[in-house]
């Protein structure tokens, strides 16, 4: 059946009052504000560490975002950890909240659809995490600048432009499960609950499980294992397992684009060696062809759950 | 689908599996009119709401709003109707003003021409002074003429109030009635839904009374007063003169005369005959001190129809409503 009008009509509006509410919102300014300054703290660690240890780098300013200093594991950690808890508190109660608040059929008694509603909200967390995300990357540009004393060079630029963009579509998936969840249950904290709950079995016991579940579907072969080496067929697996999980496809277009020499983020063969100069930077574009299935994963992740939701919210009875 | 007709409904029928929420009703609402839709909770008066404004599937039969069908055409339907929801929700963290802002930014109301209806309708509703009190600080009774704010706000031309009273006290009920005899006054036809049949009696022109996704009755109050109770009107008159409650029995449409005290009668009629009983009171050269009319009360008609019709006034079962 057609409809009339565009399903997008009101979408603007329903983003700038999500945004206005998000970032005057004291939940988001908690979040940001931990963030920004585990980024204070891991930066200046970093800096340090690469003071104390680094004598020549092309890529220096990237090395801010990748290592670490014991007792603190680098930014890039804590980035792939806070994200989702940036993302999930921002989207859990989206929906459930209008209904709760009984304001959700008042509003769609406006000239707009549903489809706007939701897609606003969506767009409106996105747009949040974004400013929030670009105002930390220019944060951690400016302590480099300050700590270490040399401007990072175009392409690190460059570099870090991507990672800022992989990361905002990572952000995007954890708010299309946020705003699933939000969709799924009336109950604002049983959303959060469930949310972080399956944030930590992503981040915490997945790689664990795919791990497991690998060497039970396809058993280490015994000649492999004396001579020290890993079974290729269980480590594709476990990788194909892993790759499941949007934390690892984070991590590993990340390392993609941060470390210049990263060649394959999966095992390689000495074919692929052959006439390989070890060590030597790829370029910008070449290491975004090995980031782009990771990406391109992600983005397809986020519109899966999007559209779960969408569907879900199409079919909910409007009234409380 | 005439002219004066702004809301018609054939054989409008809501299903949620195998549980029928609305089942194949029919009634028009014309233009001006104040028409409510009274039941008991879980009638089904609510789902025929969502269906009027587009906001759930139509299971089958067919509905007209101003013209439009709203599961076709919903945004021209919500553009010309404004709907006040049962327990209506504001932004609690935002004034009154911001939330009819964001509602008029959804319409697409420029600037210039929201401030203004904005502020005239917070007027109109007695909530000009509230206007930058964030809706949290706000009393049942406030968000409900806020409510009602919107739809003046939005310039509707059919308001659809869905239990408007529950929940008031006397005195806000009142205030609330009195606006919505303000949008009869300048041409808005009203579309009222409440399961408490004494308080919106007044305001009603026409009624439908729901029971378990039927419509059981439907007409003016005096009809359905004749229809069910058998002679709608109840006339008091305190007068003097003798041979009065005689002569009162001879006007046609009188069912009976009743001596309730000294110089008190009480006429009991088909219809209004206020008129009549007073030419007679003048004609006999007496003194009229009195004279009052009791309309039938909705909740006898209910009460009555159902005695004699238990089975139509049996309401869903509570287990076997969906959660629409």
């Amino acid at each position: 059946m057609q409809r009339e009008g565009s399903a997008f009509q009101g979408l603007g509006v329903v983003m700038l009052k999500e945004l206005s509410d998000h970032l005057t919102s004291i939940r988001f300014f908690v979040l940001e504000l931990l963030v920004v300054l585990i980024a204070l703290v891991t930066v200046y660690a970093a800096a340090q560490q690469i003071k104390d240890t680094t004598a020549e780098d092309p890529f220096l300013f990237l090395r801010l975002f990748t290592t670490s200093r014991e007792p603190l594991p680098a930014f890039l950690f804590w980035l792939s950890l806070l994200v989702p808890v940036m993302a999930i508190g921002l989207a859990f109660d989206s929906v459930n909240s209008e209904y709760n608040r009984r304001t959700l059929s008042r509003i769609l008694s406006q000239p707009i659809y549903r489809d706007a509603l939701l897609f606003g909200k969506f767009l409106g967390g996105l747009v949040t995490l974004t400013i929030a995300l670009i105002v930390l990357w220019l944060m951690v540009i400016g302590l480099g600048l300050l700590f270490i004393g040399i401007p990072p060079g175009g392409e690190e630029i460059a570099r870090i432009f991507v990672f800022l963009v992989v990361t905002i579509v990572y952000a995007g998936v954890w708010l299309s499960l946020s705003l699933l969840f939000s969709t799924l249950f009336r109950s604002a904290a049983t959303a959060a609950l469930v949310a972080l709950g399956f944030w930590l079995f992503i981040y915490l016991l997945w790689p664990i499980l795919a791990e497991v579940l690998a060497q039970a579907i396809v058993p280490l072969d015994p000649r492999y294992m004396a001579l020290g080496l890993q079974t290729p067929g269980t480590v594709e697996l476990q990788q194909i397992l892993a790759r499941l999980s949007p934390s690892t496809l984070f991590a590993e277009a990340v390392v993609a684009l941060l470390d210049p020499t990263t060649r394959s983020l999966g095992p390689i063969y000495l074919s692929q060696m052959q006439g390989a100069v070890l060590g030597a930077p790829l370029p910008l574009s070449e290491s975004m062809l090995i980031a782009w299935p990771q990406t391109v994963g992600m983005i397809a992740t986020a519109i899966l759950l999007f559209v779960i939701g969408y569907v879900i919210f199409q079919r909910q009875e409007v009234r409380a | 689908m005439s002219q004066d007709t702004v809301i018609e409904a054939k054989g409008l029928t809501k299903t949620y599996g195998r549980a029928v929420a609305v089942d194949h009703i029919a009634f028009s609402v014309g233009r001006g009119e104040i028409f409510g839709l009274l039941g008991p909770n879980g009638a089904g008066k609510t789902t025929t709401i969502l269906m009027l404004l587009g906001l759930t599937d139509i299971s089958g039969g067919e509905v007209r709003v101003l013209g439009f069908d709203p599961a076709r055409e919903p945004l021209s339907v919500k553009r010309r109707v404004g709907y006040l929801p049962d327990t209506v929700g504001f932004y609690d963290q935002l004034t009154a003003a911001d939330n009819l802002r964001y509602t008029a930014r959804l319409i697409g109301f420029k600037k210039a021409v929201r401030e203004t209806r904005i502020a005239d309708a917070l007027d109109r509703v007695g909530l000009s002074e509230f206007a930058e009190k964030r809706v949290g600080t706000f009393s049942r009774g406030m968000h409900q003429r806020l409510g009602l704010a919107e739809i003046l706000m939005k310039g509707a031309q059919i308001a659809i109030l869905d239990e408007p009273t529950s929940g008031l006290d006397p005195h806000a009920t009142a205030e609330l009635l009195a606006i919505i005899r303000g949008f009869k006054a300048e041409g808005v036809s009203v579309l009222l839904s409440s399961h408490l049949l004494e308080r919106v009696q007044s305001v009603c022109d026409r009624v439908a009374l729901f029971s378990g996704g039927h419509i059981a009755l439907m007409g003016s109050v005096a009809d359905l007063g004749r229809e069910v109770l058998g002679g709608g009107y109840v006339v008091d008159i305190e007068a003097d003169g003798a041979g009065l409650a005689e002569r009162l029995a001879l006007i046609p449409g009188v069912s009976g005369v009743e001596k309730t005290g000294i110089g008190k009668l009480r006429l009991h009629a088909d219809r209004d005959v206020r008129p009549e009983a007073a030419a007679e009171v003048v004609a006999m050269q007496g003194r009229l001190k009195f004279l009052g009319v009791q309309e039938p009360s909705l909740d006898a008609i209910y009460t009555r129809y159902f005695e004699t019709k238990p089975a139509e006034g049996m309401t869903m079962k509570e287990g076997t409503r969906h959660a629409a």
